[in-house]
């Protein structure tokens, strides 16, 4: 399918931002000229403590709104105990399908491992069969991301939220709250309670203004979310595909505090998971990283990226 | 099945000679010299792989205990001559972390107890010990009381249970921040109290819980009677776990009512315990956290060595090995290489995963102790019940 072909909305400009720790986002409203604008907050990742966001208010001037999302959506689960029982079920399922899609990857991965490591008798033989696995694995996340996705329209088909009368009428404040603002903010967080916030109030298409995100923001505004972790308190887990994002950024896999996360020194893990996605690209958002992304354009030739071969470099030099 | 060995093995020791080899060099040894020496150090003293464990006072013979298997575990220490200083060197490698005490004779009458230069004490049911911490072994920070944690509720659970003819006494854990609105995966453990008191437990599922290690989980601190008969493969203490407490808490708390949301978790006996109640009650536990498992059993005969509280032990481990099946999807199993269990522990792995459990196997420089349970803590509850860290990105 062709970019232009695909589903989503024109967006304005989006920066992605590294995790703001040590805040940036007054700065980077000023250089865009957005400090003091009217400024809507998504940080529903951010759970009960959605309602803690004084530093956010206040480092955008003081002109902001947050949209409560996770807080409406909790209002939507009490005012409607059939369509929350409904929810639950899915996530049920999704956990479910995720559980067994993880240990499938665990064992190509485990494969790719044993291969690589094996004394080849022929170089060649070897690099074709470490490509055929990974060709399994890449028709394993695809095959996962489509069942995801027939889950949430099957769900989306028999619930029709815009018959649920809790979010619609939320909707619609929504909306209204959004029709006057000039910049929106996504800050990290829960990555999956932020896509279902923002899925279920269909935010995706009253996004039309410029967008500063970071963290699970930026990748809910990815087409793909990939979840990954190497330094789990466990040992280092296999990177996994969850579930569609808002898809304002295409072909696109954000892997915020990449450095922290990942073992970025590893350039067979980091070579698997480039090759993985490709021809998406894995954008390293690091500390102080700002990936500025023009109106209807994708990643800009500055973006700090994985290169297939593991190495971090910029999308410049790989395009 | 994945052995997680301690990280790093010492290479080499240490290029200085000693500092018991320099004092015991010097030309004038006397008290006063023996005061120098010991002031300001740490006992045992720890160069390189190289401890020394010391003793000062009057004595006819000064003995180490200690419990590393295969190991001489009643070592003599020499007396500097011309001192009241006795000494020992033992080599331990990278990460050990190991349990002792001293045995002194004198006069014809021979006490032990801990080592009175040494403040670093482990407690146990059975009482204390002292603890060598050798190169490379750090207490890891997650055991220890985190301010920024918030803390869970820990509740008495006072449970009649006509299977054990007793009334039970578990303490019940509720994480931070609970709600009676979501569900939670339930945790049951063996020993509770000890585990409490002796491992932390309490910290440590505060803390990783906080750190988003862990799932936010509600665990039972169950205990036992007469443990040794309850703990062994026995029917009535299964009948309590399953008919009685589990529904009671299905009844009353928000658990999650599946076998991947539930888990029970022992050590020593405690794991023979959580072994066998999965056993009689196959595909209801999805998981089960097996420390140091009293899993004693013989390829040949019946003669174990380990007295009669292992015989009903014996009996079950040889029935299973004989005719395995599956107890759990998932196993977390972990064991000291300096502990004599270590042997059934390791045989036992590819007996568990010939049946289609998936088997985390962890071990440490480390023995039969309630620290070296404390200290794989996070590796096993992290496994068993992930957190949402997977899912969280700043």
């Amino acid at each position: 399918m062709r970019a232009e072909d695909r589903p989503g909305t024109p967006h304005a400009s989006i920066t992605l931002l590294g995790p703001q720790r040590t805040p940036r986002v007054d700065a980077v409203l000023r250089s865009l000229r957005l400090h003091g604008a009217r400024t809507a907050i998504i940080n529903a990742g951010w759970q009960e403590r959605e309602p803690e966001d004084e530093l956010l208010v206040s480092l955008t001037g003081g002109n902001a709104l947050n949209l409560r999302l996770w807080h409406r959506m909790q209002e939507v689960w009490d005012a409607d105990p059939e369509f929350d029982a409904a929810d639950r079920q899915r996530r049920m399922v999704l956990e479910e399908m995720q559980d067994l899609y993880v240990i499938a990857l665990d064992h190509v991965i485990s494969a790719l491992r044993t291969m690589r490591d094996r004394v080849p008798r022929s170089p060649e033989v070897q690099q074709l069969a470490l490509a055929d696995a990974e060709q399994i694995m890449r028709q394993i996340d695809q095959r996962h991301l489509e069942r995801v996705n027939e889950v949430h329209a099957d769900f989306w088909g028999r619930w029709p939220p815009h018959e649920r009368r809790p979010v619609e009428v939320l909707r619609q404040q929504i909306s209204s709250e959004l029709a006057d603002v000039e910049v929106v903010l996504v800050p990290g967080g829960h990555v999956g309670v932020l896509v279902g916030a923002l899925h279920l109030f269909n935010i995706a298409p009253q996004l039309r203004v410029p967008i500063v995100a970071w963290g699970a923001g930026a990748m809910a505004l990815t087409d793909r979310v990939v979840l990954f972790h190497d330094r789990a308190a466990h040992g280092p887990s296999v990177s996994e595909v969850f579930t569609s994002g808002l898809g304002l950024v295409r072909d696109t896999v954000a892997l915020p505090a990449a450095r922290e996360r990942l073992e970025v020194s590893n350039l067979f893990r980091m070579g698997v998971l480039a090759r993985r996605f490709s021809p998406a690209r894995c954008l390293l958002l690091d500390e102080r990283a700002r990936v500025d992304i023009p109106p209807g354009s994708g990643l800009p030739d500055d973006a700090p990226v994985l290169a297939d071969d593991g190495t971090p470099t910029l999308l410049e030099r790989v395009r | 099945m994945s052995v997680s060995l301690p990280a790093q093995p010492m290479r080499g020791t240490t290029r200085r000679r000693l500092a018991i080899n320099q004092f015991r060099e010097q030309e004038h040894r006397d008290e006063a010299a023996v005061d120098a020496f010991l002031r300001g150090r740490q006992v045992p003293i720890i160069e390189g792989a190289k401890c020394t464990f010391l003793f000062r006072g009057h004595a006819d013979e000064v003995h180490l205990l200690h419990r590393i298997v295969n190991q001489p575990q009643r070592v003599p220490l020499r007396r500097v001559e011309g001192t009241s200083l006795w000494y020992v060197i033992i080599e331990l490698p990278f990460g050990s972390r190991v349990e002792y005490q001293l045995e002194l004779t004198r006069d014809g009458h021979t006490v032990q107890g801990n080592d009175p230069l040494n403040p670093l004490v482990a407690h146990s049911p059975v009482g204390s010990s002292s603890v060598c911490q050798a190169v490379g072994y750090q207490t890891p920070e997650w055991t220890q009381h985190d301010p920024e944690a918030r803390p869970g509720e820990l509740h008495d659970l006072h449970l009649p249970s006509k299977a054990l003819r007793r009334e039970t006494t578990h303490r019940l854990y509720l994480p931070a921040r609970f709600r009676r609105s979501s569900t939670y995966p339930l945790l049951v453990v063996h020993d509770g109290d000890d585990y409490l008191n002796y491992a932390s437990m309490k910290t440590v599922l505060d803390n990783l819980i906080h750190h988003l290690d862990m799932a936010e989980t509600i665990v039972v601190f169950a205990n036992p009677g007469d443990r040794t008969r309850e703990y062994a493969n026995y029917a009535p203490h299964a009948r309590h776990l399953v008919a009685e407490l589990v529904p009671h808490l299905e009844e009353h708390y928000p658990v999650m009512r599946r076998p991947d949301g539930r888990a029970l978790m022992g050590a020593s006996f405690g794991a023979v315990a959580s072994m066998s109640v999965a056993f009689r009650n196959p595909e209801l536990f999805g998981s089960l956290l097996l420390q140091s498992g009293s899993f004693v059993f013989t390829d040949i005969g019946n003669d174990h060595g380990g007295g009669p509280a292992f015989d009903p032990v014996v009996k079950f481990m040889n029935r299973y090995r004989a005719r395995p099946r599956k107890i759990a999807d998932r196993l977390f199993v972990s064991c000291g290489v300096y502990e004599p269990l270590i042997v059934p522990n390791r045989s036992m792995v590819p007996v568990w995963e010939s049946t289609g459990s998936t088997v985390r196997y962890v071990e440490a420089r480390d023995g039969h102790s309630w620290e070296n349970w404390r200290d794989r803590l996070r590796d096993g509850l992290s496994w068993i019940y992930p957190g949402p860290q997977k899912f969280v990105y700043e």
